[in-house]
């Protein structure tokens, strides 16, 4: 229902104002200010196209916040919580990177970077990194569910309902990510297209580090945690993939499997509840991935094109346009961060945003759908149509 | 009549099953069940965190048969089931006052 709301909900949301907010004329750099509604100029082909891509990549990051939050949030808040993710929040961050904003495009960016400012290729920033750090921010203000943690804070599993589901989603998403990543090209004819998907695979299979690191530190291949380290380095991969070489990648996977371990234990250690691991997968791994870029371009490739000016990073002797993803980082953690926790802040102290304890022992099926997962087949009715109590 | 209650490991169900239509014993009910005995559980693990389920999954074998079988029942589910290993489960017997097939109406040790 969560995933649903944000390609309906946001995906209306994204449609009526965040669209305009990203990718309309720039006012200052800091928003855009035409295409509500996809009305006037927006009401063509090429606008079209982009708005579609746009709302893919709207709706993903807004999907993210639903997988952390589980099990104890309101659902009229989590359809808030969508509605101005899609409205505000990324938007506004989109258009800095990708819709002419000052991160990309400001005086002073571009001379510090060289000729360019901060990138973005797929959305290792724009997509994750907004969507972690609004789940960290939603997922502090909620609280941990009840017995995840024991009297002495003491952090306790919470198995999932199917292992099985798990792994198929973490192998949907790795497939998905190759029309996120090479799709970001925006043209099938574009030739860095081959590049961006090898990378694209070379991370997620290096990111199984993740694997390897549960199975040292508790004698077994931790399932759920492999599941996690894959997804987290195909989000590391998002922005560097069309710049790097493939060798990077590998190593840039291999970090990323370290990272969504150690931070998903650091996070649970200190009470914040994060039921999927989205916060180290997607906030902790989407920052890595804008410092990978930084540190990998290795000047092979152009700004979103084959000609001059092509983007190399630290190792390749351009410290400035590392300085720029730098700030990118941390202007997209305090952006997210910030307006996520005035979101819930507010909706805390108004509406609320969590349900009962009694409705959260039950299930929240009931108490929010009406309805069970798996329904009964005895109807107090029989269906001879005779009262059976 | 007599109901033999058997709780035994999951993965010797194949083995009872197929000794007990060796000796003929056609009818049965069963159950996916959870509990535990003297043993104490099995340790899971979840994200690198440990955690232990005592609940463990067993399979009940349900057979209603005639007084003077229920020693050669027992003794044929016992020997399927066993591994000699703590968890191997347990019989009850259990008497039963009547059976009716709905079939047909037929009762007592006929209509079982």
């Amino acid at each position: 229902m969560k995933n649903l709301m944000d390609y309906s909900v946001g995906g209306i949301a994204f449609f009526a104002v965040g669209f305009a907010l990203m990718m309309g004329t720039t006012a200052g750099m800091l928003v855009g200010t035409d295409g509500f509604f996809l009305l006037g100029e927006s009401y063509d082909v090429g606008t079209a196209l982009t708005w579609f891509f746009m709302m893919v990549f709207c709706a993903t990051a807004a999907t993210i916040v639903s997988g952390a939050v589980a099990e104890r949030p309101k659902f009229s808040t989590y359809v808030i919580c969508s509605l101005v993710i899609s409205a505000i929040i990324f938007p506004i961050y989109g258009h800095w990177l990708w819709g002419g904003g000052w991160l990309s495009s400001a005086d002073f960016m571009t001379e510090l970077g060289g000729g360019y400012g901060a990138l973005d290729f797929a959305g290792s920033g724009v997509v994750h990194a907004v969507g972690g750090y609004v789940a960290l921010a939603a997922v502090l203000l909620l609280g941990p569910r009840i017995g995840r943690y024991s009297n002495s804070g003491k952090p306790r599993p919470m198995p999932g309902h199917s292992v099985s589901l798990i792994m198929l989603g973490a192998f949907i998403l790795w497939f998905g990510w190759f029309g996120f990543n090479p799709g970001s090209t925006l043209s099938a004819h574009e030739l860095r297209i081959s590049v961006i998907a090898v990378n694209t695979n070379l991370a997620a299979a290096a990111a199984l580090a993740a694997m390897f690191i549960t199975w040292i530190k508790f004698g077994k291949p931790d399932v759920v945690m492999t599941a996690n380290g894959a997804i987290a380095g195909l989000v590391a991969i998002t922005a560097p993939c069309a710049w790097i070489a493939p060798w990077a990648s590998v190593v840039i996977g291999i970090v990323a499997g370290f990272i969504v371990c150690y931070g998903y234990w650091f996070i649970e250690r200190h009470g914040v509840d994060d039921v999927v691991g989205a916060i180290p997968v997607h906030g902790f791994n989407g920052s890595w991935g804008l410092l990978a870029l930084g540190l990998f371009a290795d000047g092979t490739y152009g700004n979103y094109a084959t000609e001059a000016p092509f983007i190399t990073g630290l190792l390749y002797g351009n410290a400035g346009f590392f300085a720029c993803q730098l700030i990118s980082v941390v202007v997209s953690f305090l952006w997210a961060f910030g307006t996520g926790f005035i979101l819930f802040y507010v909706l805390k102290h108004t509406t609320g945003i969590r349900v009962s304890e009694k409705e959260e022992l039950e299930g929240l099926d009931i108490g929010e759908h009406g309805i069970v997962a798996y329904p009964d087949f005895v109807h107090a009715k029989s269906v001879s149509g005779r009262e059976v109590s | 009549m007599k109901k033999i209650e058997a709780i035994i490991r999951s993965e010797k169900f194949d083995d009872v099953r197929r000794a007990l239509t060796d000796i003929g014993i056609n009818g049965l009910t069963v159950t996916e069940v959870k509990g535990h005995g003297k043993q104490k559980g099995i340790t899971q693990q979840w994200r690198g965190t440990n955690y232990k389920v005592d609940l463990l999954p067993k399979m009940k074998i349900e057979t209603v048969v005639k007084s003077g079988d229920v020693d050669k029942v027992v003794d044929t589910i016992v020997e399927a089931a066993k591994t000699g290993n703590i968890g191997d489960g347990k019989s009850f017997v259990i008497p039963v006052g009547d059976a009716v097939r709905v079939r047909t109406g037929e009762d007592g040790e006929e209509a079982i």
